[in-house]
């Protein structure tokens, strides 16, 4: 037995008293707290200025400004008249902005998918044109690139009188582009109970499939037999009504313009064009990144089982590369929605153009401002939340 | 060898291989018996990877016939996933897929391609997990376990298919020494069961053991090919002394 009056050593940790500067939990609790008081000082001097500035120019800082009437034109959007609000006017550029990305995620993922694995093709025409696009697109700036998509393609397009058509029913010219839109028929309403019955039909489809899949102890596919179903009876619906439930409404050229359909303004088609084949590039790089990172020897593997290619794909490899594509995915959906402002430099009336217009017109640049960052923030925090959510899902379901 | 042709699960007559302008296989004929454990061994870069995954066409030769068990390997996508399916193969680097465990792994094969009952085909896992000694892996993901029971797993996971011919290459060759004796128990276990095995390993004291014919593989040729007795006592050719008292005197 060792003499306890010998005994020196120090005291186990977290007994007895440790000075306070030493212990771990205490000093992270200090240094925040100095933090906080740090930033909240920080905003308090500029809020001060700010207040003080607003005053000697007789402002204040408030957002009552945005009932006032705007009293300037819009060119594209939902419904707007120069009488309507300031507050309604932002909303027109938020719709515009919403509208932009919306698509533009959706062509420059269909971009990256197809030119992603384009890349990775044994065929060195494929191959290279994949590698060109993406060295070239991802290089250029992107405000040049919408300069060039705006000023040098679009606005050379011939005039209306002599529009590029396609079928007779698309027409591109400086004026943008017309396309047929589908209407409402005759037909519509009675096609509307084919279209109901599709929907439970498909539904019922799904539940049942999930039941025979689980008494036979099988994997399987419910939902695209659920897809099939609906589709199948809404199609058998279109060819039993006597009139026809959609009625096609072309742009028909008129003294001066067109008339009917659909039309897509050359700023919309330019921002459309410009943020899609741009991100579309960084997503290429980021799909052949995902399927790359998945080693030759997994699809051996599964291939040595004897399973079919597309079922190497869906069970083997995809499962890995989409670990590796979706996050950085998601921070070029997050770029593309941001690089929408960038559209104020062709006069495409987005978030941010309109947003600048109400800045100059009232003088209220600090409520317009933080109205539009919180309006960017919140897209992008939504975006994010979504893919965020898919990431867990996606993850979840391998277990 | 005295087998009578129709007892031949695989035959291979002048098999041509090129990678580029590089000509690796240059004529392998080759007939192995139903249930015959063969082992092919020789220097590295002789071809002997190439050899066996062109008897599953990972790899496709471009000049020759390869027969295994009555189905001729052509371009027909039918025969070759016929072949895959009579055909497991185990990998130098195991690789198991990471994004399933243990058990998925196992019953992939048989739900997707047998179309196996789920429950049945997680049956026969359990059965082989047993067989290769680690059932209590079996909910865990391949990152979790060592080199040597991953590739015990990927053994299981070829034998659910209940194939007729396994093929290995070099399955102990990325394994800690003290690692290599599980796996090859295993082997010599599967040996004892009648399925034809082709083996490519440097382990010759498991080819002395188990094998009954050695094929000594050098510049994409079978140079040498005898009974392990006879293959260790009194190699012929001047490049398989060299090549044994280089791997036995190591
Ligand atoms: N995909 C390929 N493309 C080009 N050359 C290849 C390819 N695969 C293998 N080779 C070449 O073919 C030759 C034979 O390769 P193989 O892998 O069959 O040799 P091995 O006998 O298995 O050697 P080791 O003992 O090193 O595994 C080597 O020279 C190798 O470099
Ligand atoms: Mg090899």
């Amino acid at each position: 037995m060792a003499s306890t009056q010998a005994s020196k050593r120090p005291e186990p940790a977290g007994r007895g008293a440790i000075s306070f500067w030493r212990h771990r939990g205490a000093r992270n609790i200090a240094i925040q707290a100095v933090f906080l008081v740090a930033v909240v000082a920080v905003i308090a001097y500029f809020y001060n200025n700010m207040i003080r500035g607003l005053n000697e120019l007789g402002l204040t800082f408030g957002y009552r400004f945005l009932g006032l009437e705007a009293g300037f034109a819009i060119s594209e959007g939902i419904a707007y008249q120069p009488s309507d609000s300031y507050a309604r006017a932002l909303l027109v550029g938020i719709v515009n902005t919403v509208k932009v990305t919306l698509a533009g995620i959706v062509a420059a993922s269909l971009i990256g998918l197809v030119v992603g694995v384009a890349s990775l093709s044994s065929n060195w025409l494929v191959r290279s044109l994949a590698r060109v696009y993406v060295e070239v697109f991802r290089n250029v700036p992107l405000l040049l690139q919408l300069l060039f998509w705006y000023s040098a393609v679009i606005l050379k397009l011939p005039p209306v009188r002599q529009s590029v058509e396609v079928f007779r029913s698309f027409f591109l010219n400086q004026r943008g582009l017309y396309l047929p839109r589908l209407i409402a028929g005759q037909g519509f309403s009675s096609w509307l109970w084919f279209a109901g019955l599709a929907l439970v039909a498909g539904v019922a489809v799904y539940f049942g499939v999930r039941r025979r899949l689980k008494r036979l102890d099988r994997p399987g596919f419910p939902s695209l037999w659920a897809l099939g179903t609906t589709l199948l009876i809404a199609a058998l619906g279109w060819f039993l009504v006597p009139h026809p439930p959609l009625d096609v409404d072309p742009p028909v050229l008129q003294r001066f313009n067109f008339t009917g359909g659909m039309h897509l303004s050359p700023e919309f088609a330019a921002i459309l064009l410009g943020l899609s084949v741009y991100t579309g590039a960084f997503i290429a790089e980021v799909v052949r990144g995902g399927i790359q990172a998945v080693d030759r020897g997994q699809s051996e593997a599964a291939l040595a089982l004897g399973l079919r290619p597309w079922a190497v794909m869906y069970l083997v490899v995809l499962p890995q590369a989409l670990r590796v594509i979706v996050p950085p995915v998601t921070s070029q959906y997050l770029n593309l929605a941001k690089n929408s402002s960038l559209a104020v430099a062709i006069g495409y009336p987005e978030l941010f153009n309109v947003g600048t217009t109400i800045m100059n017109q009232t003088g209220q640049t600090l409520p317009v401002f933080t109205l539009i960052m919180a309006c960017y923030l919140s897209l992008s925090l939504i975006t994010s939340a979504f893919m965020n959510w898919y990431n867990r899902k996606m993850r979840l379901d391998e277990r | 060898m005295n087998v009578s042709q129709s007892d031949d699960i695989i035959i291979c007559e002048d098999v041509h291989k090129w990678f580029g302008d590089f000509h690796v296989l240059k004529g392998i004929s080759v007939r192995i018996g139903r249930g015959e454990k063969v082992v092919i061994c020789g220097p590295s870069g002789s071809g002997k990877s190439t050899f066996i995954r062109t008897l599953n066409r990972l790899e496709h030769h471009q000049r020759g016939r390869i027969i295994v068990d009555g189905i001729e390997l052509t371009d027909d996508l039918k025969n070759i996933e016929a072949i895959r399916r009579e055909t497991g193969m185990v990998f130098q680097q195991f690789n198991l897929f990471p994004h399933l465990t243990v058990l998925q792994n196992i019953t992939l094969g048989p739900i997707w391609v047998r179309k196996m009952k789920k429950s049945e085909a997680a049956e026969l896992a359990m059965s082989l997990l047993e067989r290769v000694g680690i059932p209590e892996q079996a909910h865990k993901y391949p990152s979790q376990l060592s080199g040597g029971q991953q590739q015990r797993v990927a053994i299981a996971r070829a034998l659910a298919m209940q194939p007729k011919i396994m093929l290995f290459d070099e399955p102990t060759s990325a394994l800690d020494p003290e690692m290599i004796k599980e796996v090859l128990d295993v082997m010599r276990e599967l040996a004892q069961s009648g399925i034809t095995m082709l083996v490519v390993t440097h382990e010759m004291g498991f080819a002395r053991e188990v094998a009954d014919r050695i094929l000594f593989f050098d510049q994409g040729q079978i140079v040498e090919e005898a009974p392990p007795h006879e293959f260790f006592a009194a190699p012929k050719h001047e490049r398989t002394k060299l090549f044994l008292s280089q791997i036995l005197h190591h």
